[in-house]
């Protein structure tokens, strides 16, 4: 293990993931559109905290790659009718598939299981099956056999299937091998959107287990049942779907943190930066899901996908309440080769601030618990704690608080910085339901930014329920929910009043002057 | 229920006679799903909780007062999980004393309690570790697959201590703490250095810092 940050710091050197160093002394007073990067409300002043991916772009340009070597796959002739075929048969095999029921009792053959908004499938290169998100994957194996032969077949002519449209329903294939993961998806979601989140669920599971071990599996063993391995985590999968469709930070790429005054969060960051050790390379305190602070070696970066893979798993389990947890976990954007080995403990039983310290030393757990008391010390020493928990108290703030009228909600991220900050849901949205459909609108309004063809910079959209605008510029992205009786004039005057605010409160709602060891 | 452990660790009989205080590292192994965090929060919260599975391992500590000597149990709550197998070395690595953890409903905990004993007896001579053989989940009495014979045979077998416990009604919880610390006194115990003493870290004075370094003993200790 003692190598591995070595390793994994060599894969940043190709240069595309370093963060820019940006000068930022010059910050604008004033922040009007047409911001450059580095000096947009929120950007850090010191230097970037995360990988400084192009995010939702980095996520796919590997899946791009590939499309540009393999052409896209040949609807018409032949292949179509195979296809139909295929499809037709899989219709038939599911039918008469006997239900199953274990944790997920579901019957696979009823109409409420085919109407799911959302099926995510992970099967291997074989077709044997590893994850359903609804019912059992005993019940599953000859859909997902099925789904299988579609992958090979047009491999077989040396192509790759990338998406089928039927009946209101579309179906998207990720191959990553030695896993196949297939979304199946009635939402009007893009094949991008897609396939950003199986990307995460793919992530996830390597997370697991590594990518190496993974691979070393199926080389030994093609038909390795590989749900031996994954046991008792199916619910870290099921969580992060359920993230997917609520987290906007999953959709921007990007975390929140907990508002805090500046001068709080200088001294908690600088006590964790004095309780260093040697094979010390993140130090993470979490609040909820809201990041307090983020320590890094000097050097290193930590991509947000990964991030969210930490917060997936604090958030996941109650087993970390009770003690310390020590754990493998291996960051997939960080290096997929090998294991980190995070310390996980909550700073009081009943504490929502969770501290994260990841080592790259398995035998590192007395260090790390060490760190811990060190920087509980320093902590109580210094009484910031009282004020920390204070601010536990009010983690969020209501959107009246901008003094903007008709405006409901928003998301604004700092891309220089990779965090975002959102007021809470108003009423209107606070039922799950209401807060998925959101959601759903965001997350239209972010395809039509991000399209791989024709991206756009602004989008107004009137609704019954609602109006949106979004607005993308090279400094943020902006997404802002009005009542339906906002107007155009009224959303773009919104706008600056808005920036306006949080460069007002930056200092609290970002994290300015992040520190390394 | 036996006698009540003392769980105050400051009473006024230890602290008028400084008593040594020894670490013990215990380790709970077995299948995912047996109980073992449930165990390990009975052994040092005195209550029951349903957990959710564990992830990688959790540490947690006790201290349990003998007449001699106080304990200091340092206690590593392995998952189950098969993923995890391959740090679980690290663990029971030089543990005093093993718990070994079946479900009394399921059989199949039962064989892989047998298949981690194996494990383990390649990596200790009889006599150094204190293994223990726990039937736990006692209150599913009407759904019992693994006999208290069986059991207690498969200890009496291979040398091992047995009891039958219940994390949920905290059934013979305590005693099976008490039995191993007193085990853990006469086999290992009466080996000379077997345990190492274990010293309150002191209050970090900050102006000192530069001077003293409080945690450098107990920073070469590798779970």
């Amino acid at each position: 293990m003692e190598g591995d940050s070595q390793r994994a710091s060599a894969s940043w050197e190709n240069g595309t993931l370093a963060p820019g160093e940006h000068l930022r002394s010059d910050r604008a007073d004033s922040p009007l559109p047409g911001l450059v990067e580095g000096t947009e409300p929120g950007a850090g002043q010191k230097s970037a905290m995360f990988v400084h991916a192009q995010s939702f772009e980095d996520l796919t340009a590997e899946a791009e790659e590939e499309v540009r070597r393999e052409a896209e796959i040949n609807k018409s002739g032949d292949g179509e009718e195979e296809l139909k075929v295929l499809v037709g048969e899989k219709e038939q095999h599911s039918s008469d598939m006997t239900s199953e029921s274990r944790t997920k009792e579901e019957d696979v053959t009823s109409e409420a299981w085919r109407s799911h908004r959302k099926h995510v499938f992970v099967l291997s290169d074989a077709g044997k099956p590893i994850y359903t998100r609804y019912g059992t994957e005993e019940a599953l194996s000859s859909t997902m056999g099925v789904m299988m032969a579609l992958v090979s077949v047009v491999e077989a002519e040396k192509n790759i299937i990338r998406s089928i449209q039927a009946d209101g329903c579309k179906v998207v294939f990720l191959t990553k091998s030695p896993l196949v993961l297939v979304g199946v998806s009635r939402t009007c979601q893009s094949d991008k959107e897609l396939l950003r989140e199986l990307h995460y669920i793919y992530y996830q599971i390597v997370s697991l287990l590594t990518l190496t071990q993974l691979n070393n599996i199926f080389k030994n063993k093609q038909n390795y049942d590989l749900r031996r391995l994954l046991a008792g985590s199916e619910y870290l999968t099921d969580n992060l779907l359920t993230r997917l469709e609520r987290d906007p930070g999953l959709l921007l790429s990007a975390v929140t943190c907990l508002p805090l005054a500046s001068s709080t969060r200088d001294t908690v960051s600088s006590s964790l930066q004095a309780a260093k050790s040697k094979n010390l390379v993140f130090s993470i305190l979490l609040a909820g899901d809201r990041l307090v602070t983020l320590l890094r070696k000097k050097d290193q970066f930590l991509h947000h996908i990964d991030l969210h893979l930490v917060f997936n798993l604090v958030g996941s389990s109650s087993s970390f309440r009770e003690g310390e947890g020590w754990t493998p976990i291996c960051l997939p954007k960080f290096n997929t080769a090998g294991f980190f080995h995070a310390h996980i403990s909550y700073l009081e039983p009943a504490s929502e601030l969770c501290l994260i310290l990841v080592s790259t030393d398995r035998e590192d757990f007395f260090n790390m618990s060490d760190c811990k008391k060190r920087f509980m010390e320093r902590l109580s020493k210094r009484s910031a704690y009282p004020a920390l928990k204070e601010a536990l108290k009010s983690p969020t703030y209501s959107v009246e608080q901008v003094g903007i009228p008709e405006l409901r909600h928003f998301l604004y991220k700092s891309k220089s910085s990779g965090l975002y900050t959102s007021p809470e849901f108003p009423d209107v949205y606070k039922s799950d339901c209401e807060q998925e459909r959101l959601m759903g609108l965001y997350q239209d309004l972010h395809s039509s930014l991000h399209h791989p063809t024709r991206p756009l910079r602004y989008v107004y959209r009137c609704g019954d329920t609602e109006n949106l605008l979004a607005w993308v510029t090279s400094g943020f992205e902006l997404y802002l929910c009005f009542s339906p009786l906002g107007t155009k004039a009224l959303a773009v005057a919104a706008v600056t009043k808005l920036l306006k605010w949080i460069r007002k409160e930056e200092d609290r709602l970002f994290i300015l002057s992040p520190l390394t060891y | 229920m036996g006698e009540k452990l003392p769980k105050v660790p400051g009473d006024p009989d230890t602290l008028s006679r400084p008593m040594r205080t020894l670490r013990v590292k215990m380790v709970l192994l077995g299948s995912s799903g047996v109980g073992k965090s449930s165990l390990a929060l009975q052994f040092c919260k005195d209550e029951f909780r349903r957990t959710s599975p564990t992830v990688g391992c959790a540490y947690l500590t006790q201290v349990v007062h003998l007449r001699e000597v106080t304990l200091r149990f340092e206690i590593w709550d392995t998952a189950g999980e098969e993923k995890y197998h391959s740090v679980t070395p690290l663990y029971y690595r030089g543990a005093h004393a093993a718990l070994l953890v079946y479900d009394i409903s399921n059989r199949d905990t039962f064989i892989r309690a047998q298949v981690w004993l194996r494990e383990l007896e390649k990596q200790y001579l009889s006599g150094s570790t204190v293994l223990w053989l726990v039937g736990n989940k006692g209150d599913l009495e009407q759904r019992r697959q693994v006999s208290a014979q069986e059991g207690q045979s498969l200890a009496n077998d291979r040398g091992l201590f047995f009891t039958e416990t219940s994390a949920l009604s905290g059934d013979q919880v305590e005693q099976l703490l008490l039995g191993v610390a007193h085990r853990v006194c006469e086999c290992v115990g009466a080996q000379q250095g077997a345990l190492s003493e274990w010293k309150e870290t002191p209050h970090v004075d900050l102006c000192h810092r530069n001077t003293f370094n409080p945690f450098a003993s107990c920073c070469k200790v590798g779970p």
